[in-house]
């Protein structure tokens, strides 16, 4: 018996579907592997996290508030994505969001109250543009690698804020992290603990899917994406669109920095790097870069995430039980995505019989 | 203190420091002279410390140690293989998973593989013994080379491996074989070379010195496990990779480099510096000058027209009955 893969006609929109929900049900096995060897039943780890994550109406605000940026990253990444610019920044670009706003808030003090919110928005939207935008231009102008500028990126944005945190932007009291913003401009709550922020990214997520399906743009950064050289004869130059979908794309990663920070932190916190970029990059290849699956697959991290914390509480099992289970959907995920354009011929006595 | 001494004890921290930051880059300059890209290193690492100092801690015999590390290692480059070179999966999301679930896992594994005294935890655990610096009589009382013979077996050994590495890569049939399949692979498999196999393989190496990197870590340069605590090393091996121009003589010069930097770093914040510039700036400013290194080499590179080109099918999937 020998196994032979054969390229489809058409991508299987089957697979498409199958595998992304067969990879999180393997990260789960696989998970459970890892909880026993460490001693601990994961039936009811799992039922302590469903519980942690959705148990009540507090716990479902706590996951859809961390689905938030993470939706937000999770689009930013993509886009990037989309022309296989491998921005693994987002990380960095959010910080910048967050430094952003926290020096309008703190220092821009001769604007009216009313108007802090908006244009701290502005500004820190713009400061995540500018960090995703250096790598852009150093990737289209000069072709350098954006994996690591991105990555060293994080590291000198996140080292930067710790000097803001420490140092420059410290609150004058022994208070926790920086001054708080005016009240006045905290971007407000709707639902308990769910904030305004939600529509921001649901709106997002509708313009992003116009814009990615629907306009000569989208196309033509899926064409780069998919194939360079056919995508230069056409006239569509990379350079150009390299350097736009990194800007958006720190935009939007600053955005979700943004509005963490005016509606959740009201502060620059210390470890204000939270990951969120990194969950970003696996809700955008796990939603095969559609921002309207992204939704789903935001929802399903952050559960993930507050899963984890209260695992911790409960069963005194190490929080870092969801960035296994994260991390682990990814390599089924990359396994099975050869079945969304290739076939599994398994060849016996000759005879073909397609699986 | 003069200044004779103070380039020694320099030389001293750069060799500690830039010792496990040789493996890995030596490993993954053979990964990718074969066409894979391995951006799985951070993870690896990691593991590879973990792995070194929990059976570090649970047996005292720092040689299986090194040996679990080297087999923890190994295991995760060949998912990162397996993803890559059989479901040809693009390699840069792979080693991206790779690094996600390596992290993870070790973090989480470090708060269950410790004792129950110390609530599972291995963070402040001390092990029984470490590998630490071994002088050679008269040698070592040389200024500065003499920081060259009082340094760690890890150390030592890489004296041996880094010729070795170059010489088998440039010098021998079968690091012809290796060069050709990163260069093109398919006049490699048409001489009738596996592919695949010789992918495979070095894949797993590079690996394995990744995770004798990261027990470099743990066992040597900070005899301790700390969440997170290659920060970002493997992503400097990387960089490493290709400030080397994939040739594993010049890691070497890469890793001195890199190393004395850091090492410089701590000194100047030891001689209290961080008056003047913060310790803040000090610490991202390894990062930094790989940014701006890594950039600078990339366009001196493209004036000369790519002699410093990275293996020409690196980053590419290969199949033989590809159309």
């Amino acid at each position: 018996m020998k196994f032979r893969l054969e390229k489809r006609d058409y991508r299987s929109t089957r697979m498409a579907v199958l595998v992304p929900v067969v990879s999180l049900l393997v990260s789960f096995i696989l998970g459970a592997i890892v909880l026993l060897i460490s001693d601990a039943n994961p039936f009811q780890a799992y039922a302590a996290m469903l519980k942690g994550a959705f148990g009540s109406q507090t716990k479902l605000q706590y996951t859809l508030v961390k689905s938030i940026p993470l939706l937000l990253c999770g689009l930013a990444v993509g886009i990037a994505f989309r022309l296989k610019f491998w921005n693994i920044g987002a990380e960095g670009q959010y910080v910048g969001g967050v430094i952003g706003i926290t020096w309008v808030m703190q220092f821009w003090t001769f604007l009216p109250t009313t108007l802090l919110l908006p244009v701290g928005m502005v500004v820190g939207i713009l400061f995540g543009a500018m960090w995703g935008g250096i790598p852009g231009v150093l990737k289209a102008q000069w072709s350098v690698d954006e994996t690591l500028t991105t990555l060293m990126m994080n590291y000198i944005i996140i080292g930067f804020a710790e000097y803001l945190y420490f140092n420059a932007w410290k609150a004058p009291r022994g208070n926790m992290g920086t001054v708080l913003y005016p009240k006045e401009a905290w971007l407000p709550r709707i639902w308990g603990r769910v904030h305004g922020g939600i529509f921001f990214a649901l709106i997002l997520v509708g313009i992003l899917w116009f814009v990615l399906y629907k306009t000569r743009w989208g196309f033509e950064l899926n064409m780069i994406g998919k194939n360079k050289r056919a995508a230069e004869c056409q006239g569509v130059s990379i350079k150009k669109n390299i350097i736009l979908a990194m800007l958006l794309s720190g935009a939007i990663a600053g955005l979700a920095g943004v509005i963490d920070a005016a509606a959740v932190t009201h502060q620059l916190t210390k470890g204000v790097d939270s990951g969120y970029g990194f969950t970003g990059i696996i809700i955008a290849w796990m939603s095969g870069l559609n921002p309207i699956i992204s939704i789903i697959v935001s929802v399903i991290m952050a559960a993930i995430e507050t899963g984890s914390d209260a695992l911790q509480m409960t069963m005194k099992l190490p929080n870092a039980m969801g960035a296994v289970l994260q991390g682990l959907i990814l390599i089924p995920l990359l396994a099975g995505n050869i079945f969304i354009e290739y076939r599994l011929l398994v060849i016996k006595n000759r005879k073909e019989v397609t699986a | 203190m003069n200044m004779l001494d103070f380039i020694t004890k320099l030389l001293a921290a750069t060799l500690a420091m830039g010792t496990s930051l040789a493996y890995a880059t030596v490993g993954e300059v053979y990964t990718q002279k074969t066409g894979i890209l391995n951006l799985g290193m951070e993870g690896i690492m990691l593991m590879g410390a973990l792995a070194g100092f929990s059976t570090a801690f649970n047996t005292g015999n720092l040689y299986l140690a090194l040996m679990m590390a080297m087999l923890v290692g190994g295991f995760f480059s060949l998912i990162h293989a397996f993803l890559c070179i059989t479901m040809r999966a693009n390699q840069v999301p792979a080693g991206l998973a790779i690094t996600m679930f390596g992290t993870g896992l070790a973090n989480f594994l470090g708060e269950r593989l410790g004792p129950a005294s110390n609530g599972y935890n291995l963070t402040g655990m001390n092990i029984p013994d470490k590998f630490s610096n071994i002088a050679i009589p008269f040698l070592s009382d040389i200024p500065i080379i003499g920081a060259l013979f009082d340094v760690s077996l890890l150390t030592y050994a890489l004296y041996i491996l880094i010729p070795f590495a170059w010489f088998f890569m440039y010098k021998t049939k079968h690091g012809m074989v290796v060069r050709a399949v990163g260069e093109n692979p398919r006049t490699a498999a048409s001489m009738g070379i596996s592919v695949t196999r010789i992918r495979y393989v070095y894949t797993v190496i590079g690996g394995m010195l990744a995770g004798l990197g990261g027990a470099c870590l743990s066992l040597s340069f900070t005899p301790s496990w700390n969440e997170g605590m290659t920060s970002g090393k493997g992503w400097i091996v990387i960089a490493l990779v290709i400030f080397s121009t994939w040739n594993p003589g010049r890691v070497v010069i890469g890793t001195l480099v890199f190393g004395g930097i850091t090492s410089l770093q701590f000194s100047l914040q030891a001689a209290g510096l961080k008056m003047v510039i913060p310790s803040q700036f000090l610490g991202f400013s390894p990062y930094l000058i790989t940014l701006v290194a890594l950039a600078a080499m990339t366009i001196i590179n493209q004036k000369k027209r790519g002699s410093f080109a990275s293996p020409s099918a690196l980053g590419t999937s290969f199949a033989i009955d590809d159309k």
